[in-house]
């Protein structure tokens, strides 16, 4: 009994692993790595689906910040990095990482914020003079603090504000070391100003009493980016596929199919691929 | 509160349609946590078994080691699978990031420490029962391994199902090593903690009740088993 019971359990153990393990191999798959607005915001299950259909390539997308995203692609554990981090997509393909960089798309940030709007910047438009505001009345402000892209911009806008938030770090200076989403919650939980690129914003469902505070300033312009791991640094990489999915993104019919992605009536990305 | 509410309507709604993407989801979680239990209690019963029976120099600090390895971060554990399973690493020649393997090996890591730690003290104190018999009988060391572990066999199953409600709910290491990749690597608590980055705290709540609803299954199962083998063993 003891001993075919022992039995049964490996055979059904191995049977699973094995399945586990070849669930990679058999088919037509890229990994793409990439921000996390792209994925939280629903733009993915909007578009994969049509070009799977088009191309029969699934793409699995595996969604940190930017910042975690680069480093990955880096190890050479994917096969397209999509992010939103000009400056540092260009180290990455200068550095022999990625083959080159497209524009893709574009949207912007906001800056959200509660309704009794203690530093006083609702209805502004400019970044920079906001982030002044909210640095001189010591109101919070939830960063994300992890490196990504939206964290990258925010630190750039600190800096033109002439302020250094990380003197102020666990004060009126909140860094979640997070996720969007997650940082977005944490700042609608305790009350405090969040930047946040517009597409997770508008499709986030947590917003509370939350509203936008300020937008529309240049500085604010969110461009992402799309490139192909560079096979020659990483043998792996499935160059013919991810460049078919490059193409197809920057092709008419990829950028109509990011430009009809609406949620509650608003496009969330507007592509620029072709300029 | 209003979220709690809703979330109840919400999981039950979501069982009950017998989501394909939901059930998906439930099947991956149970086959990475069930074949990541098999594995660990392979490796780790016998091992607590040894722990249990034998007496030899450096006996103490493996004691203290595999009792302090009980408390390892997923998150760490997550990281070190990938550092050896990215293609920079010195597995990545196998190709086994971002799939369910990985996420198998991940929770190996996690819960073989608390089989062998636990099942240590159940089958010690199982052996200070049985001492003197087995002297009596001159059984050899791996007679008394095997008999210990066939006449604590009900006990063993609670050590299992601890290490299985660790493999089950965590969600550090899984996320790393698998991605979180829809339809492929995407189990129970990556989900949940999707949803809650999207700020649908309803959809996450709904998913974390069915996952405790799977937990209980498996646990009222597990119990049922034990009863019936239990009463035809003395009957």
């Amino acid at each position: 009994m003891n001993k075919r019971l022992l039995a049964l359990f490996s055979l059904a153990s191995a049977v699973l692993f094995l399945g586990g393990g070849l669930a990679l191999a058999d088919d037509k798959s890229i990994i793409v790595q990439s921000t996390t607005s792209t994925k939280n915001s629903g733009l993915y299950d909007h578009i994969l689906p049509q070009f799977k259909e088009q191309s029969g390539i699934t793409v699995h997308v595996v969604a940190v910040g930017t910042g975690q995203a680069i480093k990955n692609a880096g190890n050479c554990d994917g096969d397209v990095l999509l992010v939103h981090a000009k400056p540092a997509e260009e180290t990455f393909v200068a550095e022999g990482h990625g083959v080159a960089r497209h524009d893709l798309m574009y949207n912007d940030f906001v800056i959200v914020g509660p309704p009794t709007d203690l530093a006083g910047i609702a209805g502004g438009t400019s970044a920079v003079e906001s982030f002044k505001s909210v640095a001189d009345s010591g109101a919070l402000f939830a960063s994300r603090g992890d490196d990504s892209g939206t964290h990258k911009k925010e630190k750039a806008l600190w800096a033109e504000a002439g302020v250094d938030p990380s003197a102020s770090s666990g004060q009126w200076y909140r860094e979640t070391g997070s996720g969007m989403g997650a940082t977005l919650n944490v700042g609608v939980g305790m009350g405090a100003y969040v930047m946040s690129d517009r597409a997770t914003w508008i499709a986030f469902k947590n917003k509370g009493d939350f509203g936008i505070v300020v937008e529309g300033d240049e500085a604010l312009f969110n461009q992402y980016g799309v490139i192909l791991v560079n096979p020659e640094k990483c043998p792996n990489v499935k160059a013919d596929l991810g460049q078919q999915f490059i193409d197809w993104l920057l092709s008419d019919e990829g950028q109509e199919a990011i430009r009809s992605y609406v949620v509650d009536g608003q496009q969330l990305f507007f592509p620029n691929g072709n300029s | 509160m209003q979220d709690l509410g809703e979330a109840f309507s919400l999981a039950f709604g979501l069982v009950l349609a017998g989501d394909g993407d939901l059930m998906e989801i439930i099947l991956l979680s149970l086959q990475v946590s069930l074949t990541a239990i098999a594995i660990a209690a392979l490796l780790a019963l016998p091992l607590g078994a040894l722990l249990a029976v034998a007496r030899f120099p450096g006996r103490g600090a493996i004691l203290v080691l595999v009792n302090a390895l009980m408390g390892l971060p997923p998150v760490v554990v997550g990281l070190v699978v990938y550092v050896f399973l990215s293609r920079a690493g010195p597995l990545g020649w196998m190709g086994l990031l971002y799939t369910p393997t990985a996420m198998i090996i991940a929770q190996v890591i996690l819960v073989a420490p608390i089989i062998a730690a636990l099942s240590r003290q159940v089958l010690e104190d199982l052996h200070g029962e049985y001492a003197e018999q087995f002297q009596s009988l001159c059984l050899r060391r791996h007679q008394i391994i095997g008999a210990l572990l066939w006449d604590g066999r009900y006990s063993l199953l609670t050590v299992l199902l601890a290490g299985f409600g660790r493999a089950v709910a965590e969600v550090g290491a899984v996320i790393i090593v698998g991605g979180n990749i829809d339809h492929l690597t995407r189990v129970m608590t990556t989900a949940i903690a999707l949803e809650t980055s999207k700020g649908d705290l309803a959809l996450a709540l709904a998913l974390g009740i069915v996952l405790l609803a799977i937990a209980l299954t498996v646990n009222g199962l597990v119990m049922a088993l034990r009863a019936t083998a239990y009463r035809n063993a003395y009957a």
